[in-house]
């Protein structure tokens, strides 16, 4: 969809983003849904211990949508095409909303508003201590991504600021493989598309400042180099 | 006489049973997390199903006056790891476990040392029915009735040594029957241990069954230790190999995170593990959380045990 030249920017606005919007809001609907049935002792689907996998759902989706709005610049380089950024910032707040719903899920369902057990875990338990950071670091991001805070902070300040987005990122990442028991392949497969999308970040900035060099020599030759 | 359901490992209409009089006391959750296995059942999985024949067992002094765990929440929310991390991996995967014939192999610091069938260790005919708490680490517990024969009965046939000080298991590790070893979670053969006293203490219960009948694969088939004083994961399951020695076991946990597990990890909400608050607990079905007791509420009996130990330091 995205990758067709033939859709215009327009279409993608008018109907893309929508159905994008839809798409994503799936699984806070099944959660949602799946606590409806089970407050009425229907069948469903959160397992003997509900609680546990609210928790575990939504920070899966959170990590989820948090790189895929980290996959979307390298997308649009390899697509040669600006569309995907277009989809960028909701992805984004998706990503922000179910934190959000994350952070609830263990305030609400595991810790029952218990603020000083709570504040306890922050302190003294470090992969909470790693999930609140990335949790606070977001916010600001959440905040600024209107375009008048694009305007009021300036293009190039306001995507300085948006790059703390890579260090949500590894945060987030090592507060999963932390939250595990033992040595498990899950949060290591999340914890290598992490890696292959910084990489890709850093190739970027790398060849972007060795073009920059190159440019700079080219207007002022060195006198050093010298033809033989 | 074999009772049999379609398959072994879904619940019995006894369970369902249960059921509506674990939701008759107020119980929130459970009932309805049963009601969605219930819902899934016909499209889950089991291979080949293992027919579970009825035990019979005679009544103790441990009963409770608590409502039991429905049979569906403790034979499908497990951890045991060989057949894959995820709390409903054992319930898919344990069909490939095959527990008869099983053999244990006793060595170490014994006068009767060799290779031993289950029933050669295990007197059928003196089980017990016998109802505990199960306290997991990770803050959630159970209430589980078992059938099985105190540990100490099962040590005096293989004759301990004076100088044998620690009781070793090891748990069955064999590719073909786990797929969880193929990943390097934990170094395995999974291995627990007890020190003598603990071992030789009535509380100690090496179970074969479970619900009056033999014990699902997934739940540690077919024999396993239960120390309900004790974080479940002390509680080793498919028991392959039992050593007494004079050296403290290297028990698998510990080796994998020593900050986390301790070698006697007794339930102990004073001691704070750098994981989970150890304060509270969700037992399963219900929505709060209550508060944990020392020695998982089986003081008591074992609290005597460690008279004089620094319980932070010997965690």
């Amino acid at each position: 969809m995205v990758a067709s030249t033939s859709i215009s920017n327009t279409q993608l606005r008018t109907y893309g983003k929508p159905l994008v919007f839809l798409l994503m809001l799936i699984p806070a609907a099944w959660l949602v849904w799946n606590w409806w049935l089970a407050l009425q002792y229907q069948p469903n689907g959160l397992g003997f211990n509900p609680q546990e996998t609210s928790n575990r759902f939504t920070g899966d989706w959170a990590l989820r949508f948090l790189l895929l709005s980290l996959a979307v610049s390298p997308l649009a380089k390899i697509l040669k095409s600006p569309k995907p950024i277009l989809f960028r910032r909701m992805i984004g707040l998706f990503a922000f909303f179910y934190v959000c719903l994350h952070l609830t899920s263990y305030v609400w369902l595991d810790m029952l508003f218990d603020w000083a057990e709570l504040w306890a875990d922050v302190l003294k338990r470090i992969y909470i201590t790693v999930g609140m950071a990335a949790f606070v670091l977001l916010i600001p991001l959440a905040i600024t991504s209107t375009q008048g805070w694009i305007k009021r902070l300036g293009a190039r300040n306001w995507q300085r600021l948006h790059k703390s987005v890579y260090a949500v990122g590894v945060l987030a990442v090592v507060h999963f493989i932390m939250m595990r028991k033992g040595f498990q392949i899950e949060p290591l497969i999340y914890a290598g598309i992490l890696a292959g999308l910084l990489s890709f970040r850093v190739q970027a900035v790398l060849s972007k400042r060795l073009r920059n060099q190159g440019s700079t020599r080219a207007k002022m030759p060195s006198r050093r180099v010298s033809a033989p | 006489m074999l009772i049999k359901h379609k398959h072994s490992w879904h619940e019995t209409e006894n369970s369902v049973t249960d059921e509506s009089a674990y939701l008759s006391r107020r119980t929130i959750i459970g009932g309805l997390a049963a009601a969605g296995v219930a819902a899934t059942a016909p499209m889950a999985l089991a291979q080949k199903n293992r027919v579970l024949a009825p035990l019979a067992a005679r009544p103790t002094a441990y009963q409770s006056s608590e409502s039991l765990t429905p049979e569906a929440a403790i034979t499908q929310y497990n951890n045991y790891y060989e057949f894959g991390t995820g709390k409903g991996d054992p319930f898919e995967n344990a069909w490939r476990l095959q527990p008869k014939p099983w053999t244990i192999q006793v060595d170490g610091l014994v006068d009767k040392p060799g290779t031993y069938s289950l029933e050669d260790l295990v007197d059928f005919n003196a089980l017990e029915d016998r109802i505990y708490r199960l306290r997991c680490v990770e803050a959630w517990s159970m209430v589980v009735p078992w059938i099985g024969v105190p540990l100490a009965s099962v040590l005096k046939k293989i004759q301990p040594q004076s100088g044998a000080k620690y009781v070793r298991f090891e748990t069955l590790a064999d590719t073909k029957q786990m797929p969880g070893l193929r990943w390097p979670v934990l170094d395995w053969p999974y291995v627990e241990g007890l020190r003598m006293d603990e071992a030789m203490n009535d509380l100690a219960l090496l179970a074969v069954g479970l619900y009056g009948k033999e014990i699902p694969n997934q739940n540690g088939a077919p024999v396993r230790l239960v120390v309900p004083w004790k974080y479940g994961f002390k509680s080793i399951k498919s028991i392959v190999r039992i050593s007494l020695t004079d050296r403290e076991p290297r028990t698998s946990w510990n080796v994998s995170a020593p900050r986390e597990y301790g070698f006697y990890s007794n339930v102990n909400p004073e001691v704070d593990h750098p994981r989970w608050s150890q304060k509270r607990e969700r037992r399963i079905g219900e929505f709060g959380r209550r508060e944990t007791l020392k020695f998982n509420g089986y003081g008591e009996m074992v609290a005597d045990m460690y008279a004089g130990m620094d319980l932070s330091a010997k965690y």
